[in-house]
């Protein structure tokens, strides 16, 4: 192997805020190698490499391209050293063809003439093997089709680092390994490429060496021939820690809700939930464990009839009535009326479930302006609610008719999750309750859930902390790709079991070492 | 030859439709949906009637006033109080992030109400003698029969019209300028990404589509009215805005459009037996065919014909 470093990383640290992203981090990357990057969810994988494209800067620490210090400030600024970046989402204009959005922005001598650029593209993706007609528009094209085009933004631009983010998420197995295909003739090339992945069996099969955060800090970087998967997750997952969350033992546990093969695309014709199956009990917490975006949203929206099902069935027992019901055909209203409940919140919380600009009052009665007869709104309810959810769950608020937007994370939380809960659900869903909030916040909503539990709903809980799933929860379910790679009881289980899980592909994983 | 004198009346009054569509194609091409074109043309084209009467002052009389300055004058000034009302909307919607829709509209009650101050203090009679400049036509039109009628019996903005309808559908689709523009328009984070100044070019674009839009404004008043000013400038910068939705955002199909709009527009002066109120109607027609356009290109869906994706967007580089 080339011993030529390309790119140098020395003692570099980045904070949002009083949190550290990465702390005195050290990298370094050879001329014609694949490094892959591995690390959980919030290692600070992409904060990293942010700052070797020039979207973040550095707190602290240097970074050397070709031995001498580089001070990269902006995406130009880094195209400059010949690195460039692939982002996991693209940015493309779907009107345009492949060449124009590939010259965009670049800035050249000469006469602009089309059709020369489509040449030039052409001979780039044929001196790599990728297959892409220059003159097809972005929105006629599939997303690995899509994804050469930025592939080849970066190379049209000289790049000699390319830094792919989580590049495989998007593709299928025969396009994961096309894709590698050309990664590995890229680096036969001379180039140098970072991937990012959470598969750890395209790392083992991609990558000459891996380097794995965690929590924000490099543990190692080793060569991928003398290690294997177990100890990489390991070093992933690190110790456990004791987080003293208390787990009270279910009582009086029936199914309640039952999942049975379902099965989705979504717009793209990607497989997003592939045969899952699961049953959810009353009186406990079944934990949901996955790399982000491995099909948990859309698992919840399908349960509240929100995400469209190709296949299967979900059957919700009535605790009452004890009738079985399949709710693949009923409406979110119908659902909602059964006492199925999502607190769904996603990166932007204010997105699904409160709206921003309405007060505390407005937003409780989001959930209940049907109720009644009478032409004109019912506020006195929803107010008495407001002010008991206040009062409850120590939101800190000025006062009650405060727009939501105005209040912090941890308390727009509050409202959120004490409004659901309000309604006296019987499943109660929580997607990343506690994302963006302080330990005290998070540890309020702990209790919330316990609570539930205790009250004999049946509560799903979707948590990207490991700690706090195998604290917390009965059950854990794991998710990687859209499918269930294993069910296991939480009491029992380790750290090291579910991050096996999370980044297996399972049997259908094709064999990338071709 | 009633038909000819028909056809001709339309050809005149689609090319004034089409300087208006092209500039605001320029301007929507680079994502803002300028709803203020009707005041932008009224004032520029005011601007342009007080800038010749100025000349016929300057000059001192119809008598003295020459050839390429009397439409030369009037042309610069129009220019830059359309240039000047598209850095107001740009400066409400880019820098201080306004909605564009309600800047749009404020721009155009502002517009008018700016015209007719403008006007109300000038002399008709000044640049009305500016006049016959603009109708100027080659010699022998008149000798070439209905050909020569169809053909060269216009004023040379009627002209600089098509050629300005071809230069900007060249620009837009063959030079990296054009591309930038698309770019920014389509999808203004991929342009700030690439390295394109989306700010520049908004304001560019804006600024340039709406001193070409008030051309049709001076165009109308001088040529097509002989000078003679009247309230109707913002009703023809709203078939504009129609307009650019017939044309599917393509200027040199906008040729065609235009002389379809016109062809509508005049059609009931030339129809012979039908009363004031069926006359009006008739007018409407141009837009009815923008809305059964519209419904065509919506059932069709085809990518090449939608409006620029971000149009009526603000962008702001910190909201992701």
């Amino acid at each position: 192997m080339n011993t030529t470093v390309a790119l140098e990383l020395k003692n570099i640290s980045k904070r949002f805020g009083t949190k550290y992203a990465n702390k005195n981090v050290d990298l370094t990357l050879y001329r014609g190698e694949i490094l892959a990057i591995l690390g959980e969810n919030g290692s600070g994988k992409t904060s990293m490499v942010n700052m070797i494209a020039g979207i973040y800067y550095p707190d602290e620490g240097e970074i050397f391209v070709d031995g001498a210090p580089a001070v990269i400030t902006s995406p130009k600024d880094a195209f400059q050293y010949k690195i460039g970046m692939i982002h996991q989402h693209f940015k493309l204009v779907d009107v345009f063809s492949a060449s124009e959005n590939i010259v965009l922005g670049v800035r050249e001598e000469g006469k602009f003439k089309l059709a020369d650029i489509d040449e030039r593209v052409a001979q780039i993706a044929s001196k790599y093997g990728f297959q892409l007609d220059p003159k097809k528009k972005i929105h006629e094209m599939s997303v690995s089709e899509k994804q050469t085009v930025e592939i080849l933004k970066v190379l049209y631009r000289g790049a000699d680092i390319l830094i792919l983010d989580e590049p495989t998420a998007v593709l299928t197995p025969q396009e994961i390994e096309k894709l590698f295909l050309v990664l590995r003739r890229m680096r036969d090339d001379g180039k140098s490429i970072i991937i990012i992945t959470h598969k750890m069996n395209e790392v083992m099969s991609i990558s000459d060496r891996v380097a794995v955060l965690r929590r924000g800090e490099h543990i190692a970087t080793v060569k991928t021939a003398e290690t294997n998967e177990k100890e990489l997750t390991e070093m992933m997952m690190g110790e456990k820690i004791d987080l003293n969350i208390k787990r009270t033992e279910s009582t009086n546990v029936t199914d309640r809700l039952v999942v049975e093969h379902i099965s989705s695309k979504n717009s793209d014709g990607v497989t997003v939930l592939d045969d899952i199956s699961f049953v959810a009990r009353s009186g406990e917490i079944l934990g949901i464990a996955g790399i982000a975006g491995s099909g948990q949203r859309e698992l919840l929206e399908s349960i509240a009839g929100l995400y469209h099902l190709d296949s299967g069935s979900i059957v919700y027992h009535d605790p009452e009535s004890g009738e079985a019901e399949n709710l693949r055909d009923k409406t979110p209203l119908q659902i909602t009326e059964l006492g199925v409940r999502l607190s769904f919140v996603p990166e932007d919380r204010l997105g699904m479930g409160l709206v921003g600009n309405m007060d505390i009052v407005d937003n409780m009665m989001l959930r209940s302006y049907k109720k009644g007869n009478s032409f004109f709104l019912n506020r006195k309810t929803p107010h008495d609610l407001a002010l008991e959810l206040i009062d409850e769950l120590n939101i800190i608020t000025p006062d009650e008719y405060t727009p939501v937007r105005k209040l912090s994370g941890g308390n727009i939380q509050k409202v959120l999750v004490g409004r659901e809960i309000a309604a006296a659900p019987s499943v109660f869903m929580a997607a990343y309750p506690v994302r963006g909030l302080d330990v005290n916040a998070s540890y309020g909503i702990y209790n919330l859930l316990n609570k539930q539990k205790e009250d004999g709903v049946a509560v799903i809980f979707v948590g990207e902390d490991l700690d706090v799933l195998i604290d917390l929860c009965d059950r854990i379910m794991v998710i990687a790709s859209g499918r269930v790679t294993g069910i296991v009881d939480a009491r029992s289980t380790t750290k090291e079991e579910i991050g096996l899980l999370m980044t297996q592909s399972g049997e259908k994983g094709v064999d990338t070492n071709a | 030859m009633a038909i000819i004198a028909f056809l001709v009346s339309a050809i005149k009054f689609g090319m004034v439709l089409l300087f208006g569509s092209t500039g605001e194609t320029i301007t929507e091409k680079a994502g803002h949906l300028n709803l203020g074109l009707p005041g932008v043309m009224c004032v520029g084209t005011a601007v342009g009637c007080a800038a010749e009467a100025f000349y016929f002052e300057l000059a001192g009389g119809r008598a003295y006033m020459v050839y390429p300055l009397a439409i030369l004058i009037p042309l610069i000034a129009t220019l830059l109080g359309g240039a000047l009302m598209g850095l107001i909307f740009s400066f409400f919607t880019v820098t201080l992030h306004a909605n564009q829709n309600v800047t749009g509209l404020a721009l155009t009650t502002f517009g008018i109400g700016i015209s007719d101050f403008i006007i109300a203090n000038v002399d008709d009679y000044k640049f009305t003698a500016g006049a016959k400049f603009f109708n100027m036509h080659l010699p022998f039109a008149k000798s070439l029969g209905w050909f020569g009628e169809l053909f060269f019996s216009y004023g040379i903005m009627i002209y600089l019209s098509i050629a300005v309808a071809i230069v900007v559908a060249f620009v837009l689709k063959k030079t990296k300028v054009g591309l930038h523009l698309r770019a920014v328009g389509e999808n203004p984070a991929t342009a700030d990404a690439a390295g394109i100044n989306v700010t520049r070019y908004r304001y560019m674009a804006t600024c340039i589509g709406c001193a070409i839009a008030s051309l049709g404004g001076l165009v109308f008043i001088m040529d097509y009215l002989n000078g003679n000013w009247e309230y109707v400038i913002d009703a023809i910068g709203w078939l504009c805005v129609a307009l650019v939705i017939f044309t599917t955002w393509k200027p040199v199909f906008g040729i065609f459009c235009s002389i379809v709009f016109g062809f509508f527009y005049v059609a009931a002066e030339y129809i012979p037996g039908i009363d004031l109120a069926a006359k009006e109607l008739f007018k409407m027609l141009p837009y009815l065919v923008t809305i059964v356009v519209l419904v065509f290109t919506s059932i069709r869906n085809k990518k090449e014909n939608q409006p620029p994706a971000s149009l009526g967007l603000s962008y702001f580089r910190e909201e992701r």
